[in-house]
């Protein structure tokens, strides 16, 4: 379907390379990228081309939409928790919920997910608990590993650091001949890193079952998507490492649903990776730490509340004749709630324990480092900490 | 047993790890095809296949980080890093992630990666072929460091290596890859990792040393019997990190004297640990201070001095003579 189509222009974008071998090489103008087209089935105001509507079930879809609302919730009472002062630096992914849950609607528990920072509408649908994801940007240290029957790795705080051991993950199933994949979630930022771009060519290379998601919200902190390459189009990173890339509307979430199952077929195939670059857009702050006038104009910001995914979404299924105004209203009061009781479990949690930050730097723990956790144990019982 | 180098008991230890588990896999620069560039893993791969032992692209960092990943989905990779110097655009994996993950996951994910690389001089290579960092790796939580001496304990400390479930620091002392032979048993063996071993009991001073730099004290203790009647008690560490404090403070403490030779760079190596934890445990039976014999706080030079950059038998004659005489 629609990325096959995406296949043939990219074939033709790779016949206009010219050989640097050619003496008119060096004075031939850059590659019109321009018609490397951005697959979008859902328009922003909500009308669905036709000829690419998938044929998902009404109880996928709501499920898909109910996630959506959920990530929306959920960021909306963790800045509220940040600004009472009861959560540590939080970073908001409104405007994203499309590309980040989209991304994630074709995995089996058996696949693996590697996400960023911004994932946690994805890293709910994976089983991670909203009171487990409020311990983690608490500060608690028991809020980092993935639950115990979730195939994920924790996110990396160093940007981009996450990429290469999650194709390693893919290398790995290979090894022991698994029909599963992997799925990597990075930002416009990281496609910076050179670790990312070994990624690509180890993926490219070993032809793992990888699924890159360049989640491209145009900003990595203060820096514009546009200066973090010579050439914006992060899909041609794929390309230029021989991995079949696309460029999808990273807010339009049937295209986000669309793209990510063929790369994830393509994946357990044996076809190997797949790079999504899904443009989207970061409505709020890098994190709470962070001031976005200082650095980009509003306007630019207005411009994409009329790309929001979740009404998008709202009016396509509205018109599809399952969802109206009051299961609307239904679907985010529910999801207020459960969020609500998400924060009142994590309230009623125990407090950090401060004698096991020693316990899991090695199997077991080495003379020296003994010693130094009764050193630090006698500190705590000075403070009275342990009493 | 056969009379092996030190390189062909690594190579030795990788096949029959790699025969016991089928787990264990191998990913390196030139490491398949080519048998690596010190030969190494010579016909490793013909033995057991290209999916096991395998041929990556030139990009240490890119080997490091998805040989991480393998070891989360429950493989055992041994990486070769071509020279030591090279591991320096992996520290960013082995750092963030190869350290790390394990107690980032409160344990759920082991990361039971070797990373072998050749490291030290005297081979009169270029700039970058001689590093000795070993500190940094020491420093690192997380990691551990071997650092074998002789074909026989290479083999045996890198078995032991790839069966255990902690991320290690594989140093080989290239200096010694051919330099001599001798008797491996043909059965596998193990020996444990975290404990030094006396080479040689002695009780006038206690000589502590690892990898390349055991040849020169060996022969210093040897002349040191020979011809002064001086009774070294000589230590191989074998382990970096975690130390032996236990057998070091012991030797000490009945010596009351204590040298350390290293090439790795003085300032916060190896030695200046070893003298701080003696400094806490054995303070009282000191009756000198304790030498450190190191390379010096510059880049490993190229190699036409690198000689005299090096360690040698006769420095340290001299300073453990210093030190014996010291009031």
């Amino acid at each position: 379907m629609a990325f096959q189509e995406h296949e043939k222009n990219k074939t033709t974008s790779s016949e206009e390379v010219v050989s640097p071998n050619t003496p008119s090489a060096m004075h031939t103008s850059p590659i019109d990228l321009g018609h490397i087209e951005v697959l979008q089935i859902l328009n922003e105001h909500g009308e669905v081309d036709g000829g690419l509507e998938p044929d998902f079930s009404d109880e996928k879809l709501l499920g898909v939409y109910r996630s959506m609302v959920l990530a929306r919730a959920f960021d909306k009472r963790m800045m509220t928790m940040q600004r009472q002062g009861r959560m540590g630096t939080f970073a908001p992914n409104i405007g994203q919920e499309a590309c980040i849950v989209g991304q994630v609607t074709s995995l089996t528990k058996d696949d693996w997910f590697s996400p960023s920072y911004r994932s946690f509408g994805a890293q709910i649908m994976r089983g991670w608990s909203m009171e487990h994801l409020m311990r983690l940007w608490a500060g608690f240290h028991d809020g980092f590993p993935p639950p115990k029957d979730v195939n994920d790795l924790p996110f990396s705080i160093v940007i981009g650091s996450h990429v290469l051991p999650a194709v390693g993950i893919g290398m790995g199933m290979n090894y022991k001949k698994k029909k599963d994949c992997v799925l990597v979630n990075y930002g416009d930022g990281a496609s910076s890193q050179g670790a990312v771009s070994e990624a690509l060519n180890f993926a490219a290379v070993y032809k793992a079952p990888v699924v890159f998601i360049c989640e491209n919200n145009g900003w990595a902190i203060s820096t514009p998507a546009k200066k973090q390459s010579g050439n914006e189009i992060i899909a041609t990173h794929g390309i230029a490492h021989g991995i079949p890339s696309i460029r999808v509307d990273g807010n339009d979430i049937l295209a986000m649903m669309c793209a990510t199952k063929e790369a994830t077929d393509r994946a357990r195939n044996g076809d190997g990776p797949t790079l999504v670059e899904a443009i989207t857009y970061r409505m709020s702050l890098h994190t709470t730490a962070d001031d976005p006038t200082v650095y980009r104009n509003e306007d630019e910001v207005k411009a994409w509340e009329s790309r929001c995914p979740i009404k998008r979404f709202e009016t396509y299924l509205t018109n599809k004749g399952i969802l109206d105004a009051d299961s609307i209203e239904e679907t985010v009061a529910s999801c207020d709630e459960k969020v609500i009781q998400a924060r009142d479990v994590f309230y009623a949690m125990p407090p950090a324990d401060p004698t096991e930050i020693f316990d899991h730097i090695y199997n077991s723990i080495p003379e020296e480092l003994q010693k130094q956790k009764e050193e630090y144990l006698k500190r705590l019982h000075q403070k009275g900490v342990d009493e | 047993m056969s009379k092996l180098t030190m390189v062909e008991a690594v190579n030795l230890a990788l096949s029959q790890e790699m025969e016991r588990d089928e787990n264990v896999c191998m990913l390196g620069e030139d490491i398949g095809v080519n048998g690596g560039v010190f030969r190494a893993t010579k016909d490793l791969q013909k033995k057991y296949g290209d999916d096991r032992v395998m041929d990556t692209q030139l990009a240490e960092c890119g080997i490091v980080g998805t040989a991480i990943g393998m070891a989360v989905y429950g493989i055992r990779p041994v990486v070769e890093i071509q020279f030591s110097g090279f591991t320096m655009q992996a520290f960013d994996q082995i750092e963030q992630n190869m350290a790390r993950l394990r107690n980032r996951t409160r344990g759920k994910y082991n990361i039971p990666i070797v990373l072998r690389t050749p490291f030290g001089g005297g081979i009169r290579a270029v700039e970058h072929h001689s590093e000795s960092r070993e500190a940094y790796w020491a420093h690192t939580p997380g990691l551990k460091v071997v650092i074998p001496s002789s074909p026989r304990n290479a083999r045996a400390l890198l078995a032991a290596s790839i069966r255990e479930d902690d991320p290690i620091i594989f140093y080989e002392p290239k200096a010694l890859y051919r330099a001599f032979r001798e008797d491996v048993p043909d059965e596998p063996e193990i020996m444990e990792i975290g404990k030094a071993e006396i080479v040689r009991g002695g009780k006038d001073i206690t000589l502590i040393s690892y990898g390349a730099m055991m040849r020169p004290c060996k022969e210093a203790v040897n002349d040191l019997a020979d011809d002064h009647g001086i009774d070294v008690e000589l230590i191989d560490l074998l382990t970096i990190s975690p130390m032996d404090t236990d057998t070091l403070a012991a030797s000490v403490q009945k010596t009351g004297r204590c040298i350390i030779v290293h090439e790795g760079q003085r300032t916060c190596g190896v030695a200046s640990e070893i003298i701080a934890r003696l400094n806490e445990v054995v303070f009282e039976f000191l009756e000198a201070p304790i030498k450190r014999i190191t390379g010096f706080d510059i880049p490993f030079p190229y190699f036409q001095v690198e000689e005299h950059f090096l360690p040698e038998s006769e420095e340290i004659i001299l300073a453990i003579k210093d030190t014996i005489d010291w009031k």
